[in-house]
């Protein structure tokens, strides 16, 4: 791995995250390491549970405190640690360096301000501003995210503006205050396809336009194939598999991404013949099984992966995979059909 | 009836919202299904989707037109009645957080349906039709006596299909029945879907917006905007010569998992919303937002028209290209 000393915008170094409950640990988070490059899309994708938007919200500093724990793990944002900061000192991180959009925009946005000075207020939070000039920004950040007639929309409450419009006012307060990385937790899968398909032309346009990096989360494969140059596939509090979009979409390695993508319809596959499926669940997070923890549900399994966790393969520059089959002990897996088999000499080991 | 096993002829259904103010939900929507086959309702929200699908469990009772459902009229039924048509239709939910009683263990919302029709005087034919459901949707009998707050949202929307099928009913109306769910459990319940569509020789109507998965599982595909069909006919002909503008910018903004497709290929962009469909503008609802908008889709609504086979679209622009397409 140690082949760069190349900064990274924000690197996350094996990120531990558990939440303590009455029934015990759950390891929501178990060894996430990931980097972000200047203006680039970097989307994080698995199921509900996988940890993901726990991942993002303990960058964010979202998550609560005495519940969720930071066990451990190293979040550098351009080479200085921003993973044990005082709220205090993350108060001037957030909207001017990170900032967040969710999916649902209802309940990110007060109900009782009209949402004109709710970014203003932001903005004024933020910058040295006076309340005109705040105010004067909010009304330009509405206009930048392509809502008609901002002067009104301004005056307006959340609850009289639809979805589309609420998650652009939400993105239009998120980058109110320039800021260099944009999370964007599952932000457009409340919405219609075709609120969809605008909200992500707009989320592209803007990234050119403020320069902004992305971090996307969605278990949307059409969204990602659209959005990321790059993937990171995680299952059960882990990366299972990264490359960028190519090397994941048509040179995937791990099971898991094998059968996301298999589970997807496609246009090639006759009408109402049995859909690809991953067989049964993600496994309880309160004692994840030792080994690979989609042993379970891999028609791929041997014997070593229910004992050992696997390490991280690298089958192509920048593109590793979490998954013993690649190792050269292995006998050589056929993936399900549809997906292209991963040339084996491409695969070299990584550790 | 021609044995069309579902048959809904110019159903209508207005709301009165405030003074003077009517929401045309559902106007003027005829479509029917065949025994044993499937038809997606796709369209946006607001479209009046679901209105449809209620209507055909008489949750809502129609202004104008008819239901008939194996030949039967069921527009105008008592309460009664509607009791017996329970054994007939059933219906699937979005949300399968919402859509179970929490105070309920799962064989007591399963057996709900027994109680209410009197069925299975002893307990024991009961607790193994209960039994038997559950395993049929691929969950085990000991989950009889669990809550739902037990189960993974998965598992709940199976404890769902469970209760749907409960009664052996004939027509299932699956609204938005996937959407809450991951990927791979999507495909799951799909499967069970098709299988028990072929096992039990079920008729589905099937409302999503998710249109990869309607194309999977769908017959006939019709589309709806504003309370009215726009486009109808067999999925394959509705997606590979989509004739609505509308169907044509719906299936565009269908993001593939392909990157290199995504990032060549241009979608044609349907700008704004869905406009206001309380007291719509005469002329073609979709006029505001079309492209290839003409004068006279502003003035006279267009009618659903044939062009080849059983494929109707009601589009004024569609009408020239009538001679040049066959399907």
């Amino acid at each position: 791995m140690g082949n760069i000393v190349r900064e990274h915008l924000l690197e996350v170094r094996d990120l531990r995250v558990s939440f303590d409950t009455h029934a015990g640990e759950i390891q929501a988070v178990r060894g996430v390491s990931f980097h972000l490059d200047e203006k680039e899309t970097l989307a994080i994708v698995g199921e509900s549970g996988c940890g993901k938007s726990v991942t993002v919200q303990t960058i964010m500093k979202l998550i609560s405190v005495p519940y969720a724990r930071l066990k451990s793990g190293v979040i550098l944002y351009r080479g200085k640690d921003v993973g044990h900061l005082s709220d205090k000192e993350m108060e001037s991180y957030r909207g001017r360096e990170f900032s967040m959009i969710f999916q649902d925009s209802m309940s990110g946005l007060n109900p009782t301000m009209r949402v004109g000075t709710q970014i203003r207020e932001s903005v004024m939070q933020r910058r040295d501003i006076s309340r005109e000039g705040a105010g004067k920004r909010a009304m330009e950040m509405l206009a930048q995210v392509g809502l008609p007639n901002p002067e009104r929309i301004y005056r307006r409450y959340a609850h009289t503006m639809s979805g589309g419009q609420r998650q652009r006012v939400m993105i239009a307060m998120a980058l109110s205050c320039n800021p260099k990385i944009l999370f964007a937790d599952e932000p457009t899968t409340a919405l219609d396809v075709t609120l969809q398909a605008q909200i992500l032309d707009l989320l592209n346009e803007l990234k050119g336009r403020f320069g902004v990096a992305t971090v996307l989360i969605t278990h949307d494969l059409g969204v990602v194939a659209k959005m990321a140059d790059r993937i990171a596939v995680m299952y059960a509090g882990k990366v299972v598999e990264y490359g960028d979009a190519e090397q994941i979409f048509y040179r995937p390695s791990h099971p898991y991404t094998w059968g996301l993508l298999s589970a997807m319809p496609n246009l090639k596959q006759p009408r109402k013949s049995e859909l690809y499926t991953i067989v049964g669940m993600p496994p309880d997070l309160f004692a994840p099984p030792p080994g690979c923890a989609f042993t379970a549900r891999c028609s791929y399994a041997m014997e070593v992966c229910r004992k050992e966790e696997p390490p991280e393969f690298f089958c192509g520059e920048g593109h590793a995979s979490a998954c013993w089959l690649l190792d050269e002990r292995a006998e050589e897996a056929l993936p399900p059909p549809g997906i292209p088999r991963l040339v084996r000499e491409e695969s070299v080991n990584g550790r | 009836m021609d044995g069309k096993f579902v048959e809904v002829s110019n159903l209508k259904k207005y709301f009165h919202v405030g003074k003077r103010q009517i929401l045309k939900a559902v106007d003027d929507v005829s479509f029917s299904i065949e025994r044993g086959s499937t038809l997606g309702l796709v369209g946006e929200s607001g479209c009046g989707k679901t209105t449809v699908g209620r209507h055909l469990c008489r949750i809502y009772e129609p202004d104008e037109g008819a239901i008939r459902i194996d030949g039967r009229d069921i527009s105008h039924i008592s309460q009664r009645q509607c009791r017996e048509l329970a054994k007939k239709v059933q219906m699937i939910f979005q949300d399968p957080y919402a859509s179970l009683n929490s105070f309920f263990t799962v064989g007591e919302i399963i057996g709900e349906a027994f109680t209410i029709h009197k069925m299975f005087r002893s307990v024991k034919e009961r607790r193994d039709r209960i039994r038997e459901l559950l395993e049929i949707v691929g969950l085990s009998a000991e989950h009889a006596n669990r809550f739902p707050h037990e189960f993974s949202g998965g598992q709940r929307q199976r404890i769902g299909i469970a209760r749907a099928l409960a009664l052996s009913p004939e027509l299932i109306v699956c609204d938005e029945a996937i959407s809450a769910l991951d990927v791979s459990i999507q495909a799951q319940i799909v499967n069970m879907l098709i299988e028990f569509q072929r096992t039990m020789n079920l008729t589905y109507l099937f409302i999503a917006h998710d249109l990869s998965m309607v194309r999977h599982i769908a017959d006939d595909t019709a589309v709806m905007y504003l309370g009215a069909l726009v486009e109808y006919g067999a999925t394959d002909a509705v997606y590979g010569h989509p004739a609505h503008p509308y169907t044509k910018g719906l299936l565009s903004a269908v993001p593939t998992p392909d990157p290199v497709y995504e990032r060549s290929h241009r979608r044609i962009v349907m700008e704004g919303e869905v406009s206001d469909p309380i007291n719509p503008e005469p002329g073609c609802r979709f006029y505001a937002r079309c492209r290839e908008a003409e004068k006279l889709c502003g003035e006279v609504a267009p009618p659903l028209k044939k062009i080849g086979g059983n494929h109707m679209v009601a589009c004024h622009a569609c009408k020239e290209k009538e001679g040049e397409r066959s399907t």
